[in-house]
């Protein structure tokens, strides 16, 4: 009897809607943690992030403009599409060395959770952020929020799943639209959660998945002019300071949580308007009123 | 065999300083467009103030103004006002542009007062309706017609490649477009150019179409020792692009064609893409779109 040879993928990147390799034809091993096996995935280039960055800007435009309900709309469908592959996800997460069946489900289900809350925020975020203001004289003096466009992702190594999801979500439900580079440690769920997304109605380009070696991609992302803002959690000082430096150059916003393991799986502290606060810009108008 | 030898030109690796070197030669070689209906006074002034100083910023080598601004007749006075004196030409399409379906005493006189209102470069169309219909000569007699009406400003050809149905009738109408303009006098370097296309239908300016067209040039120079200029025109709008062409160029008709003299880019948004490519160079870092201005 012939022995059957495994057919295991290498995982590619999701860049504008397409699963592309890399444009320098790389790719880098992990170890399967329970099974012992290698997995590749391809590692992501500093011309693959500028097309990441285009797709995404191009992207724009459309997904600011589009309904908060609509957003919300889209953003349950991924919570959907997770749920439909739950073990599979749960398979990924142990790949990566979660340890036990619970611990890795839960984790996934406080994802899906977390996808459905920023669902809801979709349509209520204007609402809460924004608002009529109290001025003297006869005018209207009304403030709103606005995405501030394309926003880099730098999310932990752990939880992989959960703390990606979450800041993913907050800036892409107020209208921004994303470019994420899956936790260099611990890239798996990630990549998976590429193939969920990409089907779930998300239009094309407006969440770019990238794995790879950080150290390659993040100054690239903290440089490029046309980012407008970068997300990151529990980076180290240095780094940090290297990051809000470099960002300053574009007057790129940036926003840093440090956050333990266990924090985020807090869904009110992670949930809430004030995750979604940093990805937006204030916009205020005077209008004459009429007496 | 002609369309792989056309794709063949974009596996070249061009980087670093003949990057920039392409990059810029390209810039230089842009007639920056604006062909709407649309098209205002104020529009095609600040069109004109880019054509001159494509790019705000300073660079350590400085970019240079690119060949000329093409605009409809009726704006040449204005592009003309600006433009005096900087050696940037002033280009208008005429000849009833872009389909040529006019009667022909229309459309000289169309040729003709662009001139007289300062166009130093006229870009005809050809009677696609004829030479589709096999009235060569008529297409011909046309063109010497209208040249004769230009003279002293120099005249390009527009096939409009994509209406031509193949490339034999690509290189049928080539040829007697630049028999006809060699016909009626001397050609100098740059007095007359064939051009793809009118940028309003598509395909454009694709790398087969402008590889038959630059067979045709380098045919007419070695029976003759006249260069005829070329012009792509439509559908270039990334700088990577830009460069295929210019391999292109360079390796069927040599270095001598590799000046804004003899080979034009007809293009608008072209330009802000090979600005973004310099700028990116030289300041290590990606740009974005709103930092050039509109073009």
């Amino acid at each position: 009897m012939p022995q059957r040879v495994d057919v295991a993928k290498t995982w590619k990147l999701f860049i504008g809607g397409q699963f592309v390799r890399s444009e320098s034809g790389q790719s880098f091993p992990i170890e399967h943690r329970r099974h012992g096996t290698t997995l590749n995935l391809c590692r992501g280039s500093r011309k693959d992030l500028r097309d990441a960055v285009e797709a995404a800007h191009s992207a724009s435009e459309k997904w600011a403009s589009a309904s908060g309900y609509l957003r919300g709309q889209i953003i349950y469908r991924m919570a959907e599409m997770l749920e439909s592959r739950r073990s599979e996800m749960s398979e990924a997460l142990a790949a990566v060395g979660t340890s036990t069946p619970k611990k890795r489900l839960d984790e996934v289900d406080a994802a899906i959770d977390r996808l459905v809350g920023f669902a809801g925020w979709a349509d209520k975020i204007e609402q809460i952020l924004g608002g009529q203001n109290p001025v003297p004289g006869p005018y209207y003096n009304i403030t709103v929020p606005e995405p501030s466009g394309v926003v880099g992702v730098l999310p932990p190594d752990r939880p992989a799943l959960l703390a990606s999801i979450s800041m993913l979500a907050a800036p892409l439900c107020a209208g921004n639209t994303i470019v994420m580079l899956a936790p260099e440690g611990h890239p798996l769920p990630v990549a998976l959660l590429a193939e969920i997304i990409a089907t779930s109605d998300v239009p094309d380009g407006v969440i770019n998945i990238m794995t790879g070696k950080r150290e390659e991609l993040m100054w690239h992302l903290a440089d490029h002019r046309e980012v407008d803002a970068v997300s990151a959690a529990n980076l180290d000082d240095e780094t940090l300071t290297e990051l809000r430096q470099r960002a300053a150059e574009s007057l790129k916003r940036v926003h840093h949580d440090s956050v333990t393991a266990a924090g985020w799986s807090k869904h009110e502290s992670r949930c809430s308007p004030w995750n979604i606060e940093p990805f937006v810009e204030m916009k205020t108008m005077w209008h004459p009123s009429a007496c | 065999m002609l369309e792989q030898r056309a794709a063949s030109f974009t596996r070249r690796s061009i980087k670093t300083q003949s990057k920039a070197d392409g990059l810029r030669l390209a810039l230089s070689m842009v007639d920056l467009t604006t062909l709407e209906g649309a098209d205002s006074p104020e529009k095609v002034r600040s069109l004109c103030r880019k054509a001159i100083r494509p790019y705000e910023g300073d660079l350590d080598r400085p970019v240079p103004s690119v060949a000329a601004v093409c605009v409809y007749p009726n704006l040449v006075p204005v592009a003309k006002e600006v433009l005096d004196g900087t050696g940037v030409h002033v280009a208008s399409v005429a000849t009833g542009f872009p389909s040529g379906q006019y009667p022909l005493s229309v459309r000289l006189r169309d040729a003709a007062q662009a001139v007289e209102a300062g166009a130093d470069e006229i870009d005809m169309v050809i009677n696609r309706g004829a030479f589709l219909a096999g009235r060569d000569e008529e297409v011909s007699d046309e063109i010497k017609e209208v040249r004769s009406a230009v003279h002293p400003a120099h005249l390009k050809i527009i096939l409009e490649t994509g209406e031509l149905g193949n490339y034999d009738a690509i290189r049928r109408a080539s040829d007697m477009a630049i028999e006809a303009a060699a016909s009626v006098g001397p050609i100098r370097d740059g007095e007359v150019f064939i051009k793809t296309s009118t940028g309003k239908i598509a395909p454009a300016a694709t790398m087969p179409a402008v590889l038959v067209m630059l067979e045709a040039i380098r045919d007419h120079y070695f029976a003759t020792g006249v260069r005829i200029g070329m012009k792509p025109a439509g559908g270039i709008k990334k700088a990577k692009a830009a460069l295929h062409q210019l391999v292109m160029v360079k390796e069927t008709l040599g270095d001598d064609w590799l000046n804004p003299k003899l080979f034009r880019f007809g293009a608008s948004s072209l330009t802000n893409d090979l600005l973004r490519q310099l700028v990116r160079m030289e300041r290590k870092r990606y740009m974005a779109a709103h930092d050039f201005s509109e073009a």
